[in-house]
């Protein structure tokens, strides 16, 4: 051990603990400032900082160790933040007031902050220690778990709580066969009466899982080599079990703290104040290691937050509000089934009585406490908790309607009436992050926020669990709507619908012209008239990616659809600066053989055209004028090439990497996936361009999860991710399903990409669509995996359309010398080329020669906001 | 050209220097999109007939970028004016005045424009002013 270090010049602050009320706390220490003139040390026991404990299990659905992490990147480093990574703190020295690590460093502080969180109970059972046993609290514990559970096939779950019910979930998406064990009667037993509990048994029996309640582990029993094999229950029966995940609760990290005589609780946690000082004034406690001055240890996570936030103020010597105890309401989606609790939901007040509403076949119920007076003091959520959002916030008021009406379901007799609009400012919305519908109100009239995202990013409301956004989101629109900002979420200045119901309008009544759709659905001044720039493509795009199953031609450049197209459309190529026109043809998969590869360099220079390779995996062409666009695809479609729709809002390119033919790592056959999934969906027109991509293992060489649809192989199939993108607003795209065969994936992409067509607006990304939609990734993966509209053989079946009527724009205009008489640069002199289409030379190559063109510079008008005027 | 002689066409003409110049038949033109044509001086224009056959001309050149396009932009209608999107960057210019509806300052030049029957089979083209009000000196130059 080395000497300690001399007497600190400047203030020492040492953190022990980097979990996520750790972080927190750093995160508050620098908007405090205290970072620029305190030392910071850290101690971290894990291998890795801070990251999403709540979002844990999410880590079995796809999410990296990355995706989960808390410290933004260079957090550490800008606030000079000493960090360090598996270096647990083992001994504390309060009358030196030093620090010892387990690596032998000694740190002097003048403050020290206890966040150690808590470690997983391992009730006393033999056998508890033998192979296969695990806790379920950090990455590495998940990493061991799906390690070990590559050679099980079944697995019990010790503990019917909150967390034990994650797991469980967790097991039987590992394959396992998993059964419950609860010493208690009832499931979450802490959260939910016993009525909740038997609603939440149901419906997860219903999903397989074996639950056994009311009995407890006895004994483990291994086998030669130490592997677990069965477990012995209390009620004398036994389970054969090949893994164990004991999930019986937490207790405080307070060794520590008790090594060196603070004072704890009796049932552990280390015992604070309002302020969250321990009985040493220089040491702080927060989070789960805590025992808050309400006499209470917090296992969740908001309340941390808020400790983190007291303490930090309170080394700044910030006036802040102490710590005196939080909300412990959830909400949860376990296994699928939503679950929330709230307030008093075990109707422990004197006097207090119950609503309740049960309905057993739809594993619903719902209970209310309600004071003798009329105030709503808390309740219990299963099956259906869309009212947790309205009623959390109700909660020690009186509400404005009867509280049975509150529970029954929509339709049966319940008004809407109870809006978020029903509410008082002081109203907490958004839990996680304290946000009242009083800043709402305000993130909205004071500081100009007109959606939903933007009064998200501004108040940080709904950016934590995400259960408040749909009170949220109502909130957000009365608000708009009693400010005067009238939201007209029409397309354009012709049409006062949206994109989506416009589809709905053209799907349902079988209109195939825009001029018929105009003057029936237009606004009242645009009828007969000649539309917009805006609507034009937007309904020729709706039209085409419908005309299959209206029968109608889906030929872009035919009748009416010709006229609708944006410029790139009509002249099936893009347009560059000068007026020159780029080419792609189609590479699927980025697979080319030599040959094609010569011709494309042939046509090139021929006609003089400057290539690029581009990101998805194809060849661009630049500089062909008008007139050149049918002789260069002449040469193209006669070589075996095709349109790649570059200039269209419609399927670019599926990338891949190469995949288990040739990549030692690979693990099915990506190019060959690639190709098929390019194949079938080219053509697809979309209210935004498409992208897409496969990699043949985890390692995602191709970027699959930078798609709106991307693919990554596994050992036994696919993984389907969902709403990705690069660009200016980078976004990970999210696991849709997992390990699906060669069908199941198409079918599921066929049913993704037809719902988003079908309800998303104008130019937006599925990204965009994802996050905006009601519901997000969840209702889209109950409408396109779980089929709860129904909706998904009508989806196949416009896909099966779309494949079947597919053909090749540059074959069929080739074909068609009335079609090819656009072609021309002139309408009155159809060989004369333009001479404002001028190059010269740059690297060996052309560029635009702008000097011909020489205008003034003039700012750029946007696409957006065009369905304002 | 093989059209059968007794066959009326349908000219889109052009007023230019106070005479009126034939671009194209009024078939070379779908109704919301336009095509470049040169003038005897080599000017380029873009010229368009919206959805009631009505004719439209005005400068090729888009003044934004100064790249020939006009032509291929879309057609479409605000208060019951008709005007053109450029395809480049989406500013709009009225088709009667040449006006842009984005930038007040900006201008392009606009040409009066019309359609006429011509038989060739009698030799003597007969005048059908489809929008006479447009038929005047072309709309002032900014
Ligand atoms: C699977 C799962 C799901 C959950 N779901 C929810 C939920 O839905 N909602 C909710 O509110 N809460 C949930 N929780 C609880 C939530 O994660 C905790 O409340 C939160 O992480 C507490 O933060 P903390 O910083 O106090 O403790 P932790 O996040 O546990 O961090 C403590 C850290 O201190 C480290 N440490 C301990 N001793 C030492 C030492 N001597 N030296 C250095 N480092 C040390 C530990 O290794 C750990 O990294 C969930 C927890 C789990 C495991
Ligand atoms: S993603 Fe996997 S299979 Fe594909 S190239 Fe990378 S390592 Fe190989
Ligand atoms: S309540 Fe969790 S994000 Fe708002």
């Amino acid at each position: 051990m080395s000497a300690p270090e001399p007497a600190p010049a400047t203030p020492t602050i040492v953190l022990v603990g980097h979990g996520m009320v750790g972080q927190r706390f750093l995160e508050a220490l620098a908007d405090h400032k205290v970072t620029e003139t305190a030392r910071v040390v850290v101690f971290c026991e894990e291998p890795r900082p801070a990251y999403d404990r709540v979002q844990l299990t999410s880590y079995f659905s796809g999410r990296t160790a990355e995706d989960l992490s808390l410290a933004e990147d260079g957090f550490m480093v800008r606030h000079g933040i000493e960090l360090r990574l598996g270096d647990p703190a083992e001994s504390i020295d309060r009358a030196a007031r030093t620090v010892t690590s387990r690596s032998g460093l000694t740190v002097g502080y003048d403050t020290l902050v206890l966040a150690t969180g808590s470690y997983p109970f391992v009730p006393p059972m033999p056998g508890k220690d033998s192979d296969g046993c695990f806790v379920y609290r950090t990455i590495e514990d998940l990493l061991a778990i799906e390690e070990y559970a590559k050679n099980c096939a079944s697995g019990t779950v010790v503990g019917g709580g909150l967390l034990g019910l994650e797991a469980a979930g967790a097991l039987k998406g590992l394959g396992l066969t998993t059964h419950i064990v609860e010493f208690h009667p009832r499931l979450m037993a802490l959260q939910v009466d016993e009525g909740g509990g038997a609603a939440l048994r149901r419906t997860v029996e219903d999903m397989g899982l074996i639950v056994h309640t009311g009995v407890g582990g006895k004994e483990i029993t291994a086998d030669g080599t130490g592997a677990v094999t069965s477990m012995a229950l209390s009620d004398g029966s036994s389970i054969d079990t090949d893994l164990v995940i004991f999930s019986a609760g937490v207790r405080p990290r307070d060794q520590l703290a008790r090594d060196c005589g603070l004072e704890v609780g009796e049932r552990g946690g280390i015992a604070v104040d309002e302020r969250c000082r321990t009985s040493d004034p220089a040491v702080y406690a927060i989070g789960e290691c805590a025992l808050a001055a309400d006499g209470r240890v917090y296992g969740l996570v908001a309340p941390g937050y808020e400790m983190a936030e007291v303490a930090a103020g309170a080394i700044a010597g910030a006036a802040t509000d102490g710590f005196t105890g939080a909300d412990t309401s959830t909400k949860l989606k376990l296994l699928g089934v939503d679950v929330a609790s709230f307030g008093d939901a075990h109707g422990t007040a004197d006097g207090c009585l119950d609503v309740v509403y049960s309905d057993a076949r739809a594993g619903v119920y719902k209970k209310l406490v309600v004071g003798a007076d009329g105030t709503l003091l808390g309740g219990v959520l299963v099956g259906d908790a869309e009212a947790y959002g309205m009623l959390r916030p109700l909660t020690g008021s009186v509400p404005p309607v009867a509280p049975e009406q509150l529970v029954l379901p929509a339709g049966l007799g319940a008004p809407a009436a109870l809006g978020p609009s029903a509410l008082p400012d002081e109203a907490v919305i958004c839990n996680c992050h304290n946000v009242t519908k009083g800043a709402i109100r305000a993130a909205v009239t004071e500081h100009g926020c007109t959606t939903v995202p933007e009064v998200k990013k501004c108040t940080k409301a709904g950016t934590g669990c995400g259960s408040c956004v749909k009170a949220l989101t109502s909130l957000v629109n009365d608000e708009l709507e009693a400010s005067g900002v009238s939201v007209d979420k029409g397309l354009c200045g012709c049409f006062g619908y949206t994109r989506a119901e416009l589809y709905e309008i053209v799907r349902t009544l079988r209109i195939t012209s825009y001029a018929q759709l105009l003057d029936s659905h237009g606004r009242d001044g645009a009828r007969q008239g000649d539309g917009c720039e805006v609507c034009k493509p937007a309904v020729g795009s709706i039209i085409a990616s419908l005309a299959p199953t209206l029968g109608a031609s889906g030929y872009v450049l035919d009748g009416e659809q010709a006229a609708l197209q944006d410029t790139n459309d009509h002249f099936l190529a893009n347009l560059q600066r000068n007026g020159s026109y780029s080419i792609v043809p189609r590479i699927p998969g980025g697979e080319i053989t030599p040959e094609k590869l010569i011709v494309i360099g042939e046509v090139a220079r021929d006609f003089g055209l400057y290539t690029k390779i581009t990101g998805g995996q194809r060849i661009d062409l630049f500089g062909a004028r008008v007139d050149q666009l049918p002789r260069i695809w002449a040469r193209l479609v006669d070589a075996g090439f095709e349109s790649g729709h570059a200039y269209g809002k419609a399927l670019r390119t599926v990338k891949s990497c190469v995949g288990q033919t040739w990549c030692r790592y690979g693990v099915q056959d990506s190019v060959r996936m690639a190709i098929d999934l390019e194949l079938r969906y080219r053509g697809l027109r979309s209210p935004h361009k498409l992208k897409s991509a496969v990699s043949g293992c985890a390692r995602e060489c191709a970027e699959a999860r930078g798609k709106d649809f991307g693919v990554i192989a596994t050992a036994s199939g696919w993984n389907l991710y969902v709403g990705g993108n690069g660009g200016a607003d980078p976004r990970h795209a999210d696991l849709l399903a997992q390990d699906l065969d060669d069908e199941q994936l198409i079918r599921l992409i066929d049913r993704f990409l037809m719902f988003y067509i079908r309800t998303a607006d104008r130019l937006e990304r599925t990204s965009a669509w994802l996050e905006r939609i009601e519901g997000g990734l969840d209702h889209v993966r109950d409408v396109v995996v779980d089929d709860t509209l129904g909706l998904c053989a009508e989806l196949e079946a416009m896909m099966a359309d779309h494949v079947a009527g597919y053909r090749d724009e540059w074959a069929e205009t080739l074909d068609d010398p009335e079609r090819l008489r656009r072609f021309v640069s002139f309408v009155n002199a159809p060989d004369a080329p333009d001479p404002t289409v001028k190059f010269v030379p740059e690297r060996d190559q052309v560029k635009p020669d702008l000097t011909v063109l020489s205008g003034p510079a003039i700012p750029v008008r946007t696409l957006e906001g065009t369905a304002s005027r | 050209m093989t059209t059968a002689p007794e066959r009326t066409a349908v000219r889109v003409e052009l007023l230019v220097d106070q005479r009126w110049f034939a671009i194209c038949d009024l078939t070379d033109l779908i109704p919301g999109r336009g095509v470049a044509a040169l003038l005897p001086d080599g000017t380029q224009v873009a010229a368009f007939v919206d959805r009631a056959g009505r004719p439209y001309a005005i400068d090729n050149r888009d003044p934004f970028t100064g790249a020939y396009v006009l032509s291929r932009g879309l057609v479409g209608s605000a208060q019951g004016r008709p005007f053109v999107a450029s395809p480049l960057l989406k500013q709009r210019f009225d088709l009667e005045t040449g006006r842009c509806l984005d930038d007040e300052t900006v201008t392009v030049q606009a040409y009066a424009a019309r359609v006429r029957d011509v038989a060739p089979a009698r030799g003597v083209a007969r005048g059908r002013d489809v929008a006479s009000a447009r038929d005047v000196a072309p709309a002032r130059v900014a």
